[in-house]
């Protein structure tokens, strides 16, 4: 499971570059961001909207490859195949660790401010 | 549109991060960046502001990427304005959709500058491109339709020099292609003063305006030898030096020269480079009279032959004329239509009146249903008894000339025998005469045939009943052409005396030749107790007729009167 790094750290260097003074600004919309579309993913999923649950771990994974949180991604995509084929058991789970997951990585990511 | 104006990019995706990380990218590559955060935004700021590149996220609140880009391209009509979906999707079905939804491109997510930078640029490049080729296309659009104008407007010339021409004449048929003139193809026929029939077809090499600029003073030449009286060789040399002096090499017109004489029943051709012309007879019997000459305007006058090929022919004969487009109109299958097919059509026909709209039937049949079948041209002739002779000349002299009392002498010595036709000129003289005017066709026939007589017979000595051998008619005139070439001596004296009436006029025409006449006891003579010298038609024509003694003088009166 940790074989895969949380962030990239060659991604976030060449996002500085390219950010240049606006690189904070972009690292707290994408922690904004991704409390969003977690907040959304619950409660479609409570709602048992799994068009909604697929679309919002979707979106959740642009921003995700775009920062450069592999992990993440990866088990968005998961999330979203799983509803896919109907796979809707252990569904919650999925949830929470995406959350755990995302937890280290905003972690990590403070170090870069 | 200019590449050195700063290209115009749209963003649309509802992700903040995503959008802010492309803005900043786009800005950074020196581009102008439009934000929008959802399909409704993107199609609004659309119209509004006419970016050069559309960038669309597929999954979007509100309007999704591809509604928005539905409604982008409604909006963007005829311009091409470039969609790069946004997307995380990689299976090829997804893919297809944003294709299917009118987008021309995708980028994945992690966004690389690179790539993105290279597909504005060659997006951009193609949107110039394309503007580009639309306003050309305008301009080419633009030139068409002045050149189609501007060749209706030639047309129109054309068809007022071709007016007063006998085209519709009872025994003409034609056919003439929609695209005449401008495919090169020309048909002018008039009638001279002696009332023979004169036609043309020609077949200018090339097309559009080259091939119709031929056309203009072939027509007018034409008109206007043929009206004054002209002979059918003097008008073909004249057409083909005006044109090998005006057509660039290389350019040159195929033609058929007819004259029809209905009173010494045959036609004279001439045919330089077209198809083999028919003659068929009343019993079916096919002949052809191939080219036998270059086409006018390639050789200089020393060379150009203007000799023609007499037929004698009977009424109810027909001959039928046409420029290369029915052999070589072809089928789908790119065969031609050829000789042996027309031949066909002439055997197949039940009566002769229907081979005419037979060739177009079967022309028509042949390149096939919904093809074009009309680009050719095809005259018929027919052989018709003697028809009325007083014609008006085509252009009349000037209206205030008044000629009353006068006196005109002509003498012809050779060579000019061989060279030479003074009708013309005597025709137009006497013209000059109001009075005289409605009778040109009778006293271009009294002139002509005085004048025929006097060298012929007089001068030159031939026998006329040569004419009634079999292939006599074409004997008569090879000799007739040696003898004047050939001739040192002799003489034909032309005079015309002219007086004036208080009620009309009165012309005396007199024709001497420098033969011997008859024997001494010859005293002068009226016409009808002479039978010699076939001057019954003159007699039939003027007021009074007499050979003078020795026999080598023939004088005719003719009156006119102010209320002819």
């Amino acid at each position: 499971m940790s074989d895969m790094q949380h962030v990239n750290h060659e991604v976030l260097a060449d996002l500085r570059e390219i950010m240049a003074g606006e690189f904070n600004r972009l690292i707290e919309t994408y922690i904004t961001d991704s409390h969003l579309r977690l907040s959304q993913l619950q409660r479609a999923l409570v709602v048992a909207d799994y068009d909604g649950v697929r679309q919002a771990a979707h979106s959740f994974k642009g921003s995700c490859s775009n920062i450069g949180a592999a992990r993440l991604v990866q088990l968005c995509q998961v999330l979203e195949e799983a509803v896919n084929i109907k796979q809707l058991e252990g569904l919650e789970h999925q949830l929470v660790e995406l959350h755990a997951e995302f937890q280290r990585v905003q972690y990590q990511l403070e170090a870069y401010r | 549109m200019s590449d050195i104006r700063v290209i115009r990019v749209l963003v649309a995706d509802d992700t903040d991060t995503d959008r802010l990380i492309l803005e900043t990218i786009v800005r950074q590559e020196g581009h102008e960046v439009l934000s929008a955060r959802n399909g409704q935004e993107a199609v609004e700021l659309y119209r509004q502001e006419k970016p050069d590149i559309i960038l669309l996220d597929a999954l979007m609140p509100v309007l999704d990427g591809f509604g928005a880009a539905r409604q982008i391209r409604a909006l963007a009509g005829e311009e091409l304005v470039p969609i790069v979906f946004l997307t995380s999707l990689t299976d090829t079905e997804s893919l297809v959709q944003c294709l299917e939804a009118g987008g021309d491109d995708f980028l994945s997510k992690p966004y690389n500058r690179v790539i993105l930078q290279a597909k504005i640029k060659a997006f951009y490049r193609m949107r110039v491109m394309h503007s580009t080729l639309q306003a050309q296309r305008d301009q080419i659009a633009l030139h068409n339709e002045h050149f189609m104008q501007e060749q209706v407007v030639a047309k129109q010339v054309f068809d007022n020099i071709t007016r007063n021409g006998c085209l519709d004449s009872d025994n003409l048929r034609y056919y003439l292609s929609p695209l005449a003139v401008f495919n090169g193809d020309v048909m002018v026929a008039a009638k001279n003063p002696a009332g023979n029939m004169v036609v043309l077809l020609g077949d200018f090499t090339g097309h559009g305006l080259p091939a119709a600029i031929g056309a203009m003073p072939l027509a007018t030449t034409f008109y206007d030898m043929v009206g004054r009286g002209f002979s059918a060789s003097d008008i073909l040399a004249d057409i083909n030096n005006t044109l090998k002096s005006i057509l660039p090499v290389g350019l040159f017109c195929c033609a058929i020269m007819v004259e029809m004489n209905c009173n010494k029943p045959g036609m004279k051709i001439w045919n330089g480079g077209l198809p083999a012309a028919y003659i068929q007879r009343s019993d079916g019997q096919l002949e052809k009279i191939k080219s036998t000459h270059l086409p006018l305007g390639v050789q200089g006058s020393n060379d150009f032959r203007a000799d023609f090929q007499r037929y004698a022919m009977a009424p109810g004969d027909r001959l039928y004329l046409w420029s290369d487009g029915i052999h070589e109109a072809r089928n789908t299958q790119g065969e031609m239509f050829g000789e042996e097919r027309l031949e066909a059509v002439f055997r197949q026909a039940e009566v002769q009146t229907s081979v005419f709209d037979g060739i177009l039937n079967e022309v028509k049949a042949f390149v096939g249903e919904g093809e074009k079948s009309d680009d050719l041209s095809l005259i018929e002739l027919s052989m018709k008894s003697p028809a009325a002779i007083d014609v008006a000349p085509r252009t009349s002299p000037s209206v205030s000339a008044r000629l009353a009392q006068w006196r005109f002498l002509f003498a012809i010595y050779p060579p000019s025998f061989a060279t030479f036709d003074p009708l013309p000129l005597l025709l137009n003289l006497v013209l000059e005469v109001p009075g005289l005017r409605r009778h040109s066709g009778s006293l271009y026939t009294i002139m002509s045939e005085l004048y025929s007589n006097a060298l012929e017979h007089g001068v030159l000595d031939l026998d006329s009943s040569i004419k009634t051998e079999p292939e006599g008619f074409d004997r008569y005139y090879q000799l007739r052409q040696e003898r004047s070439a050939q001739a040192t001596e002799g003489y034909v004296k032309i005079s015309l005396v002219h007086e004036t009436h208080p009620d009309g006029g009165h012309l005396t025409i007199r024709v001497q030749d420098s033969g011997a006449g008859f024997d001494s006891s010859f005293t002068d003579t009226h016409i009808s107790d002479y039978s010699g010298r076939g001057l019954h038609l003159v007699q039939s024509l003027c007021d009074n007729c007499r050979v003078l003694a020795p026999g080598n003088i023939v004088e005719a009166e003719f009156s006119w009167h102010a209320d002819d």
